[in-house]
């Protein structure tokens, strides 16, 4: 009875387990109205950038015209949390030069009389503060829309740095049909289509450029996308430069590893295969 | 160490002696993975895995232990001490790259490790312990791989336990109960972080300690092989040292290098951009997967979609997963035919491809959304996983006709290679072994 | 050869020839094998180190305006207590007085202050005995025998120029590197 029972056993839970699945498999579904942003939304524009690839580094001239979008532009809104001011000496910045930037952004401190809440201006140990206090400022100054942290943006989206610079490149007029709410924008390169956002880039020579570079709205998504990959991986160039090392070096030592199995296996396998009998 | 013909340990100088009659630790590395141990001579590179597997544990020991000097695990501060690592510790970007990366190669190593036991019939007996203990070590994993990925808390951690505690409160009557107390909370919080924090260090080493035992249950019979067919001699074996450590380096070298490629230059391959944006409990992304080493079962999980027989959909989903996992417990029972080789069991050759492919198919499914066509193809993809398991492999081992098997491993491996019987007899007898 | 435990290697008699060339694959793949270990142990023991943040914290300004002679301040600096002690003509001199080759750890306090600054006594507010703080910088501490610092742990006592008079510790309170930005401030680090 016992061994019956144990036989029965697996047929009879598979059995169970099957039906449950195939009456759902089989189940008639119901129509299923599609996403309407589904057929506007687009994949981020075909661009590169010099930090792609294996080999890739950073620009640094094209980091610091990034970095001034980011500051005269973008920070009006969206904070950096992860970035320290003495971060910016990868980007080229003397240490003169980071103090000066670092001490126009003020910092949240107690007043050391009075112990009531005070801003000091901002040292290079210090990370980038603001624009909003905490969320809820944030929120009450943009229209109940939150205007992201941006220092890991780029790794926090499909696509990265392409995703930011077709964003900002991709406001277009909504399609015939397509209603956008009051205080929303149309730009199908943004997840939900509508987007709080107004297009930030908008006019040719928006921030001023000291390199020489024509600051167009192209140039300047493609220099913030750029220093915004930085912010999200400040380590890249190291990563790759490390990493061809490793490579390297790991193919070597896997070569001679062969080798010394080659070696090590010779009588016993390869020179049987060859039909070549060693003797002991 | 049950064969009578392995080399025995014999300390040459004084302080080998001196130590070998107080802690014999050299000879108990001699005997397990030293020249001592007598290997068939005919694994092939599948055989590496598990040794690939041992190394992937320890890498993920030696990391993670690192990063817990400079995480916190704290709710406000867990998010950007983990950034804190990539960009202010020394080196810290390639440590945290390195623990995450490996957690994806330790799983694939032990997928393809528990493939090959599938394929080659590793799990029958006298091997039934080994495969059950290499099941408790697989399902510590996922558990420890799971509380791993939480305690960087960004969204898809958060919402990541968030969804996989909610499993528990399926459970009747006692569902909520549990779910509670797992959490420490009603959500996940401050409370399940830090217990996630320490159950993920601690979990590891009780892995470390199943993987002891796991290798003391392979010594006792021995390795399995290709042929499946049981060592009948000196001439089937080689010992360890230095033939499978000399292969198991140079797997090691071609492990560690495509490691080093994904470090180094795609870390973020295999993760989720989602996790990139810190915890916001009041919005779930649009689109919650698991890691993928989860997704077939989270596919399982999520492939009941009616109540069926008074049970409802939910808690059919919940059984369903861990039924998946637990009826691989039972294996050794299922599946009673004496061959141990698929090489040998045409049958059941194919449905073992069919199962890989089923088992892709399920993983492809669970990182969809849980939309058409991907549910209905993995309402079916599961149910063959059941019925594979539950209902074909009894049926086959009953029914199907095996093909001859070799008489020795030795055999198997010359006629392999296209020799005469005589020829491949006087080469093993040319291989040395030492006196018994 | 079974029994030549000392002759591990492979299966079979090699020519001298053969051997000394699989000597050479056995001994470069050890090699790569020890080298490769070792360059990763570095980023492993490295990454104890102070971090780029840490680091960066390292030097401070600090305003003395508000210090009076004959008081002193304590300052943090890399999370170790420093004290700038205003000393009055009095405390100098009475440093000044003191012949040098009678102290423990022999310097003048013109040596342990910036010239044209000999009242600012910048030191850290670490005993050199084994790391405690010692009294005197406060207001109401007891400044020991000597009218310097005393350090409560093991009765280390201190002069009016921080230098070690008596007790256990070894060494004068360390001055920490500084420099004058202006009259009444100071870079630490």
């Amino acid at each position: 009875m016992g061994r019956l029972i144990a036989f029965l056993a697996p047929f009879a839970i598979g059995g169970v387990f099957v039906l449950a699945l195939l009456v759902g498999a089989f189940m008639p579904r119901d129509a299923v109205t599609p996403d309407p942003t589904l057929a506007l939304h687009k994949e981020a524009k075909e661009v590169s950038f010099q930090s792609d690839g294996p080999f890739g580094t950073y620009d640094r001239a094209q980091l610091q015209r990034g970095f001034k979008v980011y500051r005269e532009v973008c920070s009006a809104c969206h904070s950096l949390h992860q970035v320290a001011f003495r971060d910016l000496a990868a980007l080229g910045f003397t240490q003169a030069e980071i103090k000066a930037i670092a001490k126009t952004n003020e910092q949240p401190t107690i007043d050391e009389k009075t112990g009531e809440p005070a801003m000091r201006p901002g040292l290079p140990s210090d990370k980038f503060y603001g624009p909003y206090a905490n969320e809820v400022a944030a929120r009450a100054a943009n229209n109940n829309a939150l205007p992201p942290d941006l220092s890991l943006m780029t790794k926090a989206r499909e696509h990265g740095n392409r995703y930011v610079y077709s964003l900002l490149t991709g406001y277009a007029n909504a399609p015939a049909g397509w209603k956008v709410p009051d205080g929303l924008n149309y730009n199908p390169y943004f997840k939900s289509i509508n987007i709080a956002m107004p297009a930030p880039l908008a006019s040719e020579g928006q921030v001023e450029y000291t390199d020489g570079t024509k600051p167009t709205v192209d140039q300047m998504a493609k220099d913030v996308a750029a220093f915004l990959t930085w912010t999200a991986e400040p380590k890249l160039v190291e990563r790759h430069r490390t990493g061809f090392g490793a490579v390297i070096f790991l193919l070597i030592m896997t070569g001679l590893g062969y080798l010394s199995y080659r070696r090590v296996w010779a009588e016993i396998k390869y020179k049987t295969k060859k039909g070549e009998v060693a003797s002991a | 160490m049950s064969f009578p013909w392995a080399k025995h340990y014999e300390p040459t100088t004084e302080v080998g002696k001196w130590i070998d009659s107080r802690l014999p630790l050299p000879r108990l590395i001699y005997d397990s993975v030293g020249a001592g141990y007598p290997v068939p001579k005919n694994l092939n590179y599948f055989y590496n895995f598990g040794v690939l597997a041992g190394v992937a544990l320890v890498v993920q020991i030696i990391t993670g232990i690192i990063l817990a000097m400079h995480y916190t695990p704290n709710v406000g501060l867990a998010f950007n001490s983990v950034e804190h690592i990539m960009r202010d510790v020394n080196s810290g970007w390639m440590l945290r790259y390195m623990h995450a990366v490996g957690a994806s190669f330790f799983f694939i190593v032990v997928y393809l490790h528990i493939f090959r036991g599938l394929y080659y019939g590793s799990y029958k007996p006298p091997r039934e312990v080994l495969w059950l203990l290499g099941m408790v070590i697989y399902l510590l994993m996922m558990a420890t791989g799971f509380m791993g990925y939480v305690l960087v808390w960004g969204q898809m951690s958060f919402w990541g336990a968030t969804v996989i505690t909610n499993l528990f409160s399926a459970i009747p009557v006692v569902g909520e109960a549990i779910h509670t107390w797992l959490l420490g909370g009603f959500s996940p919080d401050n409370a399940t972080l830090n217990r996630f924090f320490s159950l993920h260090y601690l979990l590891p080493f009780v892995i470390f300690g199943v993987v002891i035992l796991h290798v003391w249950a392979l010594h006792i019979p021995g390795s399995n092989n290709p042929t499946g067919v049981d060592i009948k001699g000196p001439q089937d074996t080689v010992p360890f040292h230095p033939y499978y450590t000399a292969k198991d380096f140079f797997g090691l070298g071609v492990y560690f290098t495509l490691f080093a490629i994904v470090v180094f230059y795609l870390p973020n391959a295999l993760g989720e951009p989602d996790n990139y944006i810190a915890a916001n409990p009041l919005s779930t992304p649009a689109h919650i997967v698991p890691e993928w080493y989860y997704w077939p079962f989270y596919a399982i999980l999520r492939a009941f979609t009616v109540n069926f027989l008074w049970v409802p959909a939910k808690l059919w989903g919940v059984l369903a997963m861990f039924s998946a996992i637990l009826l691989l417990f039972f294996l050794p029972w299922l599946d009673k035919s004496p061959v141990r080789s698929n090489n040998y069991r045409p049958l059941s050759k194919l449905f073992f491809w069919v199962f890989v492919v089923d088992c892709l198919i399920l993983g492809l499914c669970g990182g969809k959304p849980a939309a058409e066509p991907w549910l209905r193809i993995s309402q079916f993809a599961a149910a063959y996983y059941f019925a594979h398991f539950l209902i074909i492999l009894p049926i086959i081992s009953r029914i199907e006709r095996p093909l001859p098997l070799p008489k020795s491993i030795s055999e198997a491996v010359l006629t392999n290679a296209g020799h005469s019987v005589e020829a491949a007899r006087a080469a093993v007898a040319a291989v040395p072994q030492p006196a018994a | 050869m079974a029994t030549d435990q000392a002759h591990v290697p492979a299966a079979g008699e090699l020519t001298e020839s053969g051997e000394r060339r699989r000597d050479f694959i056995y001994i470069a793949t050890g090699a790569f094998a020890a080298v490769g270990a070792a360059t990763v142990a570095w980023p492993l023991i490295n990454q104890m180190n102070p971090s780029a943040d840490v680091l960066a914290l390292a030097s401070i300004d600090v305003d003395l305006a508000a210090v009076q002679p004959g008081q002193a301040i304590k300052i943090s600096w890399r999370g170790l207590p420093v004290f700038a002690r205003n000393l009055t003509q009095a405390e100098q001199d009475a440093a000044n007085k003191v012949p040098v080759a009678s102290l423990r750890d022999p310097q003048t306090l013109a040596e342990r202050t910036k010239e044209g600054h000999t009242n600012w006594l910048i030191t850290l507010g670490v005993c050199t005995h084994l790391g405690c703080v010692p009294l005197g910088a406060g207001e109401g501490e007891t400044k020991g025998d000597f009218g310097g610092y005393f350090c409560p742990c093991h009765g280390s006592q201190y002069d009016t120029a921080a230098r070690i008079r008596s007790g256990p510790a070894p060494k004068n309170l360390e001055v920490p590197q500084y420099a004058f930005k202006s009259p009444t401030s100071v870079t630490i680090g």
